[in-house]
């Protein structure tokens, strides 16, 4: 049989295709392989539910680092989402193209400066600013939640661009036509239009602030405990996990793996959400 | 013979180095449909988009010459476009209800002149979606989104949702280059309803239309107004030769 060029470039494409799904198989088979049978052991409410956290005599509750990782993605999204947001609309309604062109690959840039570079100006600008002016140890939920907003800027304003240049300018002219100014037409009619991909940008946001370790491991404290203001130092699933593995053998080990699993379990449903937010665009 | 309400004089208009607009005059009567005619790229959407400022939306886009709205110079410094665009409406060639609901779609223009009274909206709504003859087929569903509907009640969406802001005038782009030839007569019939009340401005690529429904037509040709008059003159005995001979059929 003759193999030409087309078919070998298609076998090789379709190779690599696979193994990026085989790689998400296998880690998600690992993870849940070395997690789970500790979480039947050790009870799902116990592991979910209870506050202490002391592997060395066997207790393994991660609820205040459930509680941690929720509070401070959810103020990375208090930050990040309307900020982002609205940087998306000036860019798109407020700018020239041209000053648009230069804007957004530098905002992109941001997202490749390295995240160790965020922590470091969280733990010595932001971390002190909060100690000075607002009590606390500085590194805190708050410090975590700022970095974070930052850091997903990027993201937001890049796809929520997308989806608001995506809007047919027919609606622009409609809602000019009819005697609106650049502002009434975005809140209006351009936000509604864009807005799947809008949320889509936020739960990707969502996902990766969810997900960063080491900004956070820099400004957020690390103390496990449950938080009962936003300057208390927190730590989150992903920081206990880095934090832990160096030193940590039987039970301590598999019970962050069953961390894992749990984050895991919850970055997959934001994406689900963020996939079926997309969909809805494309039905329109 | 009714009031001029729209005089044009000497309008040129220049996008970047090209001048798609060279010293057009054009006058349009109250209550009366104008069309404008003439082979792609003439002009004649350029010329419609003078009369509501839509060309400002355009970068580089320099207007000089005068076009008066009853009597005043809709260029002049200081004019409220959005204003302008309360009083100039305009149907697009590509009917374009927004991603809203029927009855946020006819409300739009009532929200954004700051209208928040429930009641003056709702029977706004309903007389404007009567006057584009949509009322009786769509009162029952005026929560579903408009971009279900089909075509011609989208465009026709369109004309209600200006109806909603009382205009003046009312602009039209080839208001029916998207509808088949049964929509298009319905549109059509509309137009010759609602020149009762309001003054119709249309470009069409289709001569026969302008033939039927105008009463005064303007025959453009690569940025100039190359005559304009009485339909029916227009037609029947053209003056210029370029003008005979488009009508003719013999190019555009």
């Amino acid at each position: 049989m003759k193999v030409n060029g087309e078919t070998l470039v298609k076998g090789v494409l379709t190779a690599v295709a696979f193994s990026a799904l085989a790689s998400l198989l296998l880690i998600a088979v690992f993870i849940f392989k070395e997690g789970f049978p500790f979480m039947l052991k050790v009870g799902f409410s116990d592991f979910l539910f209870s506050s202490t956290w002391n592997p060395q005599v066997g207790q393994f509750g991660i609820f205040p680092m459930i509680v941690a990782s929720l509070y401070v993605t959810f103020g990375a999204m208090l930050i990040g989402a309307p900020l982002g947001v609205a940087g998306a609309i000036f860019l798109n309604e407020f700018v020239p193209r041209p000053v648009m062109r230069v804007i957004k690959p530098t905002i992109e840039l941001l997202a490749g400066i390295p995240s160790v570079v965020f922590g470091f100006l969280g733990v010595m600008v932001l971390a002190p600013f909060i100690r000075e002016h607002m009590g606390g140890p500085g590194l805190s939920v708050l410090a975590a939640s700022v970095i974070l907003g930052i850091m997903v800027l990027p993201t937001v304003i890049s796809i929520s661009t997308d989806a608001i240049s995506a809007v047919p300018n027919s609606y622009r002219e409609g809602a000019f036509a009819l005697g609106a100014t650049r502002w009434q037409s975005v809140h209006m009619v351009i936000l509604k239009a864009a807005r799947s991909g809008i949320i889509a940008s936020i739960i990707l946001a969502m996902g990766r602030s969810l997900g960063e370790t080491m900004a956070v491991i820099m400004v957020a404290g690390n103390t496990v405990r449950v938080p009962h203001a936003v300057t208390d130092p927190v730590r989150t699933l992903t920081a206990n996990i880095a934090l832990e593995m160096a030193n940590a053998t039987g039970m301590a080990r598999e019970a962050l793996f069953a961390t894992g699993v749990v984050l895991f379990v919850v970055i997959m449903i934001l994406n689900g959400i963020a996939m079926s937010a997309m969909k809805g665009r494309g039905k329109k | 013979m009714s009031s001029t309400v729209i005089s044009i004089q000497n309008l040129d208009l220049f996008y970047g180095a090209f001048q798609a607009l060279k010293q057009v005059p054009m006058t349009v009567r109250g209550r009366h449909i104008t069309a404008l005619i003439g082979p792609s790229g003439c002009g004649k959407s350029t010329l419609l988009r003078t009369i509501n400022r839509m060309n400002d939306l355009i970068p580089g886009v320099r207007v000089t010459g005068s076009i008066l709205l009853d009597g005043k110079d809709i260029y002049a410094a200081g004019t409220d476009v959005c204003a302008l665009r309360k009083r100039v409406g305009m149907v697009f060639q590509r009917p374009n209800p927004f991603p809203l609901s029927i009855y946020d779609n006819v409300a739009f223009g009532l929200r954004v002149a700051g209208m928040s009274d429930r009641c003056r909206i709702e029977s706004v709504v309903e007389h404007s979606l009567k006057g584009a003859w949509l009322w009786d087929m769509l009162k029952d569903k005026l929560d579903h989104p408009a971009l279900g509907l089909p075509l011609d009640q989208q465009q026709r969406l369109c004309v209600a949702r200006l109806l909603a802001v009382e205009p003046e005038v009312i602009l039209m782009d080839e208001p029916c280059s998207a509808l088949d030839p049964i929509s298009t007569a319905k549109i059509e019939e509309l137009m010759l309803e609602l020149k009762k009340k309001y003054t119709i401005v249309i470009v069409t690529h289709n001569m026969q239309q302008a033939a039927r429904i105008s009463d005064y037509s303007g025959y453009m040709l690569l940025g100039d107004m190359i005559e304009f008059g009485e339909t029916a003159s227009i037609f029947t005995t053209p003056k210029d030769k370029r003008t005979q001979d488009y009508i003719s059929g013999r190019y555009g």
